[in-house]
């Protein structure tokens, strides 16, 4: 089995996807001969062609909107927004006009759309090229929501997401495009809204996503060295989500942490949370604990940007407050 | 809709002329020594390098007062400077220093100077077109005098907002002067790529003023901003200057092999276009200066730039913990 990087599989996913089907196209900022701002989609345009691998003006508004006109008419467009910030562009197409087509016409018209963005912190890049903003999305009915974290679910996702027929905001982590993993030549499709346990374990529940999901395990491998027994669930899917997979987790376990690189406040865990204290409560010998960004905008100074976004070390705090927590049990 | 030359208000003396070589100068060593913390894995994050456009930034900085208002772009070290900032706590900034400009939080691609009327260079292509028209509107709000000049590369063309803050300034005639810094490139696509129609349309459709300037000769694009500046001081609305000049290094301090973009060939060519060797030809044409008298400015600098940078990189970084101070006002 080829050995593909998290980049690569994205790509994969793409280039499989173009071959199988004339309706896919691909579009964004410098994607075509520079092969995109994170080197995704280098090499596709000699495949494709400009017609499907398609350079557009800095124009995150239009980029959305055309992709939108596009899907409505049964083409399956994947557009890039190069990083997650400019989707605040985009907003307004993305929120008015993707997510409410279906609705506003009684059924009539779907929208098929694949928008791909990335960002994350851990280069410094200052204030408006990192935050990590996928909980805005998951408030807003008619939008799906994924972020994968491994280059086997990126690219069984990303195919799932694009054949979806309705709108699909796909988040990418900067830091993992490096991450390489073996994969059958062949895709194997990952349904949306599928949590997936990246590790077994008996005391605590944590709930991760994206980079975080790594900094978990990490957590979870510390964790276990001083005898407490972590289980990682990474949801994969914000919108839907996999609310059994985490419940049943918790039930197990008895604790939770919930685990992302965006803010705190507001964050998907608060979700998380929610879910779990409800339907899980009787069932919870702790408070769940949050770990998240700190509430501020993304310093540039690294000593800075470092103490703001969470690392395996909060994650493994948060673990230890929910077992010294004395439970029922 | 090219304007006719009127008389230029303020002359070029040959003091002034001599200043505009000396600050161009020193953008140029100071990018240069940029280049090489970059290199040297001695700074974090971006840098977008404006080696070969200094002309722009020099030659409507010095046709406006220290009160007047700047916003610059992700390539913004040039209009920093131009605008009067310390190249000391420029590099403080850079490096993520706490005596930096925005005290680390900022770096390269945020350089805030409100004492001289830099209202901050902006990550988001667009991003600070709004701002400027709004300084604009305070100033003739308030009757102040000031005028306001939004810096911004061709590519900030491909977003809406710009053409909804020119339609604004022109119904309201703000004094606000849209510099378009037209380097032929939005990072490595060249710009007939996105951008249909001619520049100059733009800002005629909205009955806004346009000159067409050689970016590359300081002091035509001084005259061209003296024009500008005078008319929108004296109530008569917006202008908009399109400058031809030339990035001579890549998109940031990363881009290096830059082939498959643009040729050696033009690359040389716009090097024999060289902003500071024009200006230095001229004073020396002149009777002016001198070529020892030049290379003094030169030497001085040099000792300026490495001591100013030598200082910064002695400087304390921020203590993580501010990262919660300016959040909220
Ligand atoms: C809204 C937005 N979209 C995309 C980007 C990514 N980006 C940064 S610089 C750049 C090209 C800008 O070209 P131009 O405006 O001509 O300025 P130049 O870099 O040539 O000075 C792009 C696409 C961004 N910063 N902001």
């Amino acid at each position: 089995m080829p050995e593909l990087s998290y980049r690569e599989a994205v790509r994969d996913a793409l280039s499989q996807a173009m071959r199988n089907d004339e309706d896919v196209f691909i579009m964004g900022e410098d994607i075509a001969e520079m092969g995109g701002s994170m080197g995704v989609t280098q090499g596709m345009l000699e495949e494709f062609g400009p017609d499907r691998v398609r350079n557009t003006p800095i124009s995150e508004m239009a980029i959305v909107g055309s992709g939108i006109g596009a899907a409505i008419q049964g083409m399956r467009p994947v557009v890039e927004v190069m990083y997650e910030d400019f989707l605040t562009i985009s907003m307004e197409q993305i929120v008015n006009q993707a997510a409410k087509h279906r609705y506003m016409s009684g059924g009539q018209l779907k929208v098929p759309l694949t928008i791909r963005t990335q960002g994350g912190a851990g280069w410094s890049p200052g204030a408006q090229h990192a935050q990590q903003v996928e909980a805005w999305f998951v408030g807003v009915p008619g939008l799906k929501v994924v972020f994968a974290s491994t280059p086997s679910d990126v690219r069984g996702l990303l195919w799932s997401a694009i054949y979806d027929d309705n709108p699909v905001i796909f988040f990418e982590h900067r830091t993992l495009y490096g991450l390489k993993e073996e994969l059958a030549e062949e895709i194997e499709p990952i349904p949306i809204g599928q949590a997936r346990v990246h590790r077994q374990g008996e005391d605590v529940t944590v709930v991760a996503t994206g980079r975080l999901v790594h900094e978990a395990l990490a957590a979870a491998e510390e964790a276990g060295q001083q005898g407490v027994s972590v289980e990682v669930v990474d949801p994969r899917t914000l919108q839907p989500l996999d609310e059994d997979a985490i419940v049943a987790s918790v039930k197990k376990t008895n604790r939770c942490v919930v685990a992302h690189e965006a803010v705190t406040r507001m964050g998907f865990g608060a979700e998380v949370a929610a879910v779990v204290q409800h339907q899980a409560f009787d069932w919870l010998d702790a408070p769940v604990e949050r770990v998240g960004a700190k509430f501020t905008p993304l310093p540039f100074a690294p000593v800075m940007e470092e103490y703001v976004v969470p690392h395996a070390t909060d994650v493994l705090e948060a673990i230890q407050k929910t077992v010294q927590r004395d439970g029922s049990s | 809709m090219a304007t006719e030359p009127t008389t230029t208000p303020q002359t070029l003396t040959s003091e002034l002329a001599l200043q505009m070589y000396e600050q161009m100068r020193r953008i140029r060593s100071f990018e240069e020594r940029v280049n090489d913390l970059y290199r040297s894995a001695k700074m974090p994050g971006l840098a977008h390098l404006y080696i070969g456009e200094e002309a722009v930034a020099v030659g409507v900085c010095s046709a406006l007062h220290r009160d007047d208002y700047i916003t610059s772009t992700h390539r913004g070290h040039g209009h920093c400077l131009a605008k009067g900032a310390s190249i000391e706590r420029m590099f403080c900034e850079l490096l993520g220093k706490e005596a930096g400009y925005c005290h680390g939080k900022g770096g390269s691609m945020h350089i805030a100077d409100h004492e001289h009327g830099n209202l901050g260079a902006n990550a988001i292509v667009g991003g600070s077109t709004g701002i400027a028209t709004g300084a604009a509107f305070s100033a003739k709000s308030r009757r102040t005098g000031q005028v306001a000049v939004c810096f911004f590369g061709e590519g900030a063309l491909g977003q809406g907002v710009l053409y909804e803050v020119m339609n604004m300034a022109s119904l309201w005639q703000l004094p606000v002067i849209y510099v378009c810094e037209q380097n032929f490139y939005n990072e490595y696509t060249h710009y007939s790529e996105t951008t249909a129609g001619e520049v100059a349309a733009r800002p005629a459709a909205f009955g806004i003023p346009e000159e067409e300037v050689d970016g590359q000769d300081v002091r035509a694009v001084f005259d061209a901003a003296c024009r500008a500046v005078e008319r929108a001081r004296s109530g008569g609305g917006p202008a908009f200057l399109t400058c031809a000049t030339y990035r001579f290094h890549g998109h940031h301090v990363g881009d290096i092999d830059r082939g498959y973009y643009r040729s050696k060939d033009e690359e040389e060519q716009w090097r024999r276009r060289d902003p500071v060797e024009i200006l230095a030809a001229w004073l020396v044409d002149r009777g002016i200066a001198d070529r020892s008298k030049l290379e003094r400015v030169d030497e001085n600098l040099a000792a300026e730039i490495a001591a100013a940078a030598d200082a910064a990189l002695e400087a304390p970084y921020p203590d993580p913990r501010e990262v919660n101070e300016h959040v909220y006002a």
